[in-house]
């Protein structure tokens, strides 16, 4: 069974770049990358909570608004600050 | 190389420990703070956590350090290092030998001239300690006097309105925010302050300030007193570099790094708030930050700097400060702008760039609410560390994206 969810028309969304999107009372950041794909995250910083979908897409990286903190948005992964840990 | 000594447990001294992990670093590494805590973001002090959080917000948690194998020793202070025999003796007697030292022991608050600083209802802010005081003494009614119209300062002041206090802002020069941030931008903020209640008085000289058990107050030249029920001193920071002086290290606003980081001393090296350093984007000028990302970005470096690499400083400065929901963001140093383009955006919210004669990015200050302008500062950010000449009718147009002048 499929639940899909209908988030936005493909061209509301540039390349490498971000949008806002909110669904039954959480909130994602929905990423279209330079290659023409389209990538789905929680929408705040796990930092403090910061809606991503302020900050900067560069290639596959985006940038928190706030403080710069820096995750990888095909793989979730935190790429340095602001939050240390190994 | 098998010991790494860092002195000073504070965002860049953590940053730097946990720096050395990430790049396979398998010797000892201690990491030494004279505070009872482990490492905090001093950030919140002056917002949020004024309001709530009664524990530190932490750099990292205490496993994170176990896990990575970082000893941390804290409530110790290093009272001196010996260059030459590559040890330092701690306050409780101990000592610590190193094959590499690295101070981060950041900054104090500048003390008002007669005044150490110590006292309940005049002080400073700097420590998770200080603002639990302080903290304790805003209640609703209660009068807050801030002596000086900078960061700490100001967002001091509006928490504290946040929390129901009085609060009056006395500032020496003609306007508040003197210190790199330019006049339209400061005004913005004189606005929202004034509009929230706070009173600011600009210009105006102090004579003295008095203590009682009931009150504290300010004399001011003019002949009036300023009569609170606390009053903080937020007139900057002074590096502590006592500790370098007096093992020889050369001094110069900080203690004097190179552009690796590397202090004059053979294997010492120093970073963040107590650091001065040669600028990359602004022709070698020395410089010392205060500020949150300065202190990671050069932990980060002098990590890999202390297991032998020469990686140099390029990071372009950068800071934030929150102000009720106001963000003012400013990257890069406007000092020798020739030219100010204006961006005007939605909801208030612009940006001012500060271009050199010939049209180069020195600098870009915006302030809006929430994350208005944060998009944009970072494209500018990235405009400045690229030398880049953007287009001044571009950088006018906000339905311009600025991503695509990163290549100009
Ligand atoms: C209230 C407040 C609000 C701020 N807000 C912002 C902001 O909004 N944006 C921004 O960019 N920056 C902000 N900053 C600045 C930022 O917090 C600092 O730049 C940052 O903390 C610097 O980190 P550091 O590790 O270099 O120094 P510090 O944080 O000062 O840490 C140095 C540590 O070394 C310890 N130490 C010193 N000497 C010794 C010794 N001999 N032995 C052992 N330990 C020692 C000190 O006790 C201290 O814990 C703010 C600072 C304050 C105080
Ligand atoms: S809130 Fe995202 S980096 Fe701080």
């Amino acid at each position: 069974m499929s639940n899909w969810v209908e988030v936005c028309a493909t061209d509301e969304i540039d390349e490498e770049d971000v949008i806002r999107f909110d669904h039954e009372g959480k909130t994602f950041a929905v990423y279209r990358s330079p290659d023409d794909r389209f990538f789905a995250t929680d929408g705040l910083c796990t930092h403090e909570k910061i809606h991503l979908a302020d900050g900067l897409v560069m290639d596959d990286i985006i940038e928190c608004p706030k403080h710069n903190g820096r995750f990888n948005y095909k793989t979730g992964e935190a790429k340095g600050a602001p939050s240390a840990s190994t | 190389m098998s010991q790494i000594v860092i002195i000073g447990a504070g965002e860049c001294g953590a940053r730097a420990a946990f720096g050395l992990r990430e790049k396979g670093f398998a010797g000892q590494v201690t990491l030494v703070g004279a505070e009872e805590h482990l490492p905090y973001e001093r950030p919140p002090l002056s917002k949020d956590a004024m309001l709530h959080g009664h524990e530190p917000k932490l750099v990292s948690e205490a496993a994170c350090y176990a896990e990575a194998g970082i000893q941390v020793l804290t409530g110790l202070s290093v009272e001196s290092i010996d260059p030459a025999g590559k040890s330092v003796r701690l306050s409780n007697g101990g000592n610590l030998t190193y094959d590499r030292l690295l101070l981060t022991t950041g900054a104090r608050p500048r003390p008002f001239p007669g005044f150490s600083g110590a006292s309940n209802r005049i002080r400073t802010l700097r420590t998770h300690g200080d603002a639990v005081s302080i903290r304790t003494q805003l209640q609703p009614g209660k009068h807050l006097a801030v002596i000086g119209g900078g960061f700490i300062g100001l967002e001091l002041a509006a928490t504290a309105r946040k929390l129901g206090a009085q609060v009056t802002l006395i500032e020496g020069l003609a306007r508040i925010l003197t210190r790199g941030v330019p006049e339209p931008v400061a005004t913005v903020v004189a606005e929202r302050h004034q509009a929230e209640g706070v009173e600011i008085l600009c210009g105006v000289k102090i004579q003295d300030l008095a203590e009682t058990r009931d009150n504290a107050s300010i004399l001011l030249e003019d002949g009036r007193t300023i009569v609170a029920d606390l009053i903080v001193v937020g007139i900057g920071a002074v590096p502590n570099v006592e500790l370098a002086r007096d093992a020889g290290l050369a001094i110069d606003n900080g203690i004097a790094v190179d552009q690796h980081l590397r202090t004059s001393a053979t294997d010492i090296y120093a970073a963040g708030d107590c650091c001065s350093f040669p600028s990359a984007h602004y022709g070698g000028l020395r410089m010392r930050l205060e500020a949150w990302r300065n202190a990671q970005d050069q932990g980060t470096l002098a990590a890999a700097n202390l297991m032998g690499g020469a990686e140099t400083m390029s990071a372009v400065p950068w800071f934030w400060s929150d102000q009720y929901d106001l963000t003012l963001q400013i990257a890069g140093i406007a000092d020798g702008a020739a030219e100010i383009v204006r961006r005007d955006m939605a909801e208030g919210a612009f940006i001012l760039f500060h271009l050199t004669a010939d049209g180069r990015l020195l600098a870009a200050s915006g302030i809006g609410i929430g994350n208005a302008i944060a998009r944009d500062i970072r494209l500018a950010e990235m405009m400045i560390a690229a030398g880049v000449h953007p287009d001044r009718l571009a950088l006018a147009a906000p339905g311009t994206k600025l991503k695509s002048l990163l290549a100009a």
